[in-house]
């Protein structure tokens, strides 16, 4: 063999890494398959769905309310005030989806900004920022956010916010331990021997190296902060009318089950549903990314 | 040990103190007051009922005045409920939140260690799978879901149990909010002692006692399960705290008269003191139930050593 290909093979057999591995593992896996088609489907129903739905989310029709599912054109029948529930769902699954995301978006970036810094500096610093962890716990969750949203009124962005600020907490003690093991690691003493500043280590090294745990835990949280959300709404304290969310869905839906039971188990089969698809994802995932971890 | 206790213990008052004051300013930072009503009040009314209250004080005076009442276990009185003590509404209220959420935490810690053991020694076989979509299912139907589901059709449908309402705590009462509190608990459980079990069974001291000739029976009680539970035991500390300080969902639905609803609806009418002391319950059940855990942890595991 020459020199070349040997070098040839190398760079072939290199090109199998952990990812790689990861994303086999994970494409063998029937549950985590499945939940990524059911996520996709629900994906675009959520993006699509309402520019296709033949009503207006918001479109008040006096003369047919409470309508059950298939009269009259309503393919999930109407609510209270006339409104097709179909059109409203595929909103409303589109607003959940979108806080899901970007609530923990913002708890990615704070959480794993926090427990990095913590576990990589170490020491007093570190104490004093797992403290502030343990106290915000200690905190009632409902409580820290109705105080957000008195105190700078209810809109979407704010329960965003609200939902990402809280869900950090558990993100941020991952990655510090993740960190507090990763630091030991040669390569970073040899990237502190090679004269890079710390946050320079930080955001290199260290925060590429955290991905697996946190990947995993961001497709858990997606779902949590969904429930959250649906939970504010449920207690009127989340989306406002005429905007709808699952969670506003479910609590019309469960004040009218009497009169129209429809209205509450057609959102409770999507809510399950997404919450199932990102489940599946994640439960995949961990699999996939820790082998020794099933 | 009981140096550790108390070590923990003195460890946990700064933390309670931290909770309390971030609280406290948080509470204060947001607009509106208790007085504030539809209806405005004279300017004298207004400073007369401040004076009474004492908040007409400066913010750190009444801080002080606060915690020197905190101190002496005096929550003050309810700025919204006349003639109420904060801790009044918790004597009141606060049965009813622990009784439903012992239960449901005893019936699904039952439950679950039960189904997770059975899954583990089945693994991958029907009862295993069985077991799992059960779990997966318990985590994804939401108790907002669940409760006017089960209401829906073992209530007003089939009429087995009441709609709502506590009746003094009527075991009929108690049937459908306590089985909406303990599904996703034991989906929760059953995972954990599945897991912690798959574990333990493939270690040596097991293959050990299998090997001196006990029977599976006791290898599973005596030796793995008190391995396995370890897991589930930190996670049951601050989950018993959520269950015991009332689901407002639940309470919301089945009109329960649990603690639950006094955070959202003393939150949003600014009755300051209920909500501290609202606050200063469920952080003080944290802590302790966590160093409760911890201690339980350490008497099934010879190995933790409490330092």
């Amino acid at each position: 063999m020459t020199r070349a290909e040997t070098l040839q093979r190398a760079t072939a057999l290199a090109g199998r890494s952990l990812w790689d591995d990861a994303r086999r593992r994970l494409l063998r896996n029937r549950a985590a398959v499945a939940g990524m088609a059911l996520l996709a489907l629900l994906v675009a129903a959520a993006l699509l769905g309402p520019a296709l739905a033949p009503y207006a989310y918001d479109q008040v029709n006096k003369a047919d309310v409470w309508l059950p599912p298939l009269a009259h054109g309503h393919l999930l029948g109407t609510d209270a005030l006339g409104r097709d529930l179909l059109a409203r769902l595929l909103v409303g699954l589109r607003v959940s989806l979108a806080i899901g995301l970007v609530a923990t978006v913002v708890s990615l970036v704070i959480g794993v900004a926090w427990g990095a810094t913590a576990g990589f500096v170490g020491g007093r610093l570190d104490e004093a920022m797992m403290r502030v962890v343990d106290v915000l716990y200690a905190l009632p969750f409902i409580f820290f956010v109705i105080l957000l949203m008195v105190t700078f009124g209810s809109n979407i962005v704010l329960i965003f916010v609200a939902i990402g600020a809280v869900e950090w907490l558990t993100m941020s003690r991952i990655v510090r331990g993740q960190t507090l093991t990763l630091k030991q690691k040669e390569f970073i003493e040899a990237a502190r021997a090679a004269g890079l500043s710390r946050p320079a280590i930080v955001a290199r090294h260290i925060v590429p190296n955290l991905l697996g745990p946190v990947v995993v835990y961001v497709t858990l949280t997606i779902p949590a902060v969904i429930l959250a959300e649906s939970f504010l709404s449920f207690l009127g304290l989340g989306v406002q009318p005429p905007m709808a969310s699952l969670g506003t869905l479910i609590a019309t839906g469960a004040s009218d089950m009497e009169l129209a039971p429809w209205l509450l188990i057609f959102p409770s089969l999507v809510m399950v549903a997404t919450l199932m698809s990102f489940n599946f994802i994640g439960d995949g995932l961990r699999d996939a990314l820790d082998p020794k971890d099933r | 040990m009981l140096r550790y206790i108390g070590r923990r213990l003195l460890i946990a008052v700064p933390t309670l103190f931290l909770v309390v004051t971030l609280a406290f300013f948080m509470m204060r930072a947001a607009p509106g007051g208790p007085f504030d009503l539809d209806r405005k009040l004279s300017p004298e009314i207004e400073r007369n009922i401040e004076a009474k209250y004492g908040m007409n004080k400066p913010l750190l005076a009444q801080y002080g005045d606060y915690l020197a009442g905190v101190a002496r276990g005096d929550l003050g009185p309810s700025l919204k409920y006349k003639d109420k003590s904060v801790l009044d509404i918790l004597k009141e209220n606060y049965p009813v939140s622990l009784r439903l959420g012992l239960t449901a935490i005893l019936l699904a810690a039952a439950i679950g260690i039960s189904l997770g053991v059975i899954a583990a020694l089945r693994q991958n076989r029907l009862a295993d799978n069985g077991v799992m979509a059960l779990a997966i299912l318990g985590v994804c139907v939401p108790t907002f879901v669940t409760a006017p589901l089960l209401v829906l059709v073992f209530a007003s449908r089939l009429g087995w149990f009441p709609i709502a309402g506590w009746d003094k705590g009527a075991v009929a009462n108690m049937v459908l909010p306590v089985v909406v509190l303990a599904l996703p608990q034991i989906a929760i459980i059953s995972r954990l002692t599945r897991a912690g079990m798959i574990e333990v069974l493939a270690s040596n001291y097991v293959r050990t006692a299998r090997a001196k000739g006990l029977g599976e029976g006791r290898i599973v009680v005596r030796h793995a399960l008190r391995a396995a539970l370890l897991p589930l035991v930190s996670y049951l500390g601050p989950a018993c705290a959520g269950l015991i300080t009332g689901s407002l969902v639940v309470e919301r639905i089945f009109n329960l008269p649990g603690l639950g609803k006094f955070f959202v609806i003393s939150a949003l009418q600014r009755d300051y003191t209920v909500v501290m002391g609202m606050v200063i319950v469920y952080a003080a059940l944290i802590l302790v139930l966590n160093l409760v855990a911890d201690l339980i942890v350490a008497a099934l595991d010879p190995r933790v050593r409490l330092s």
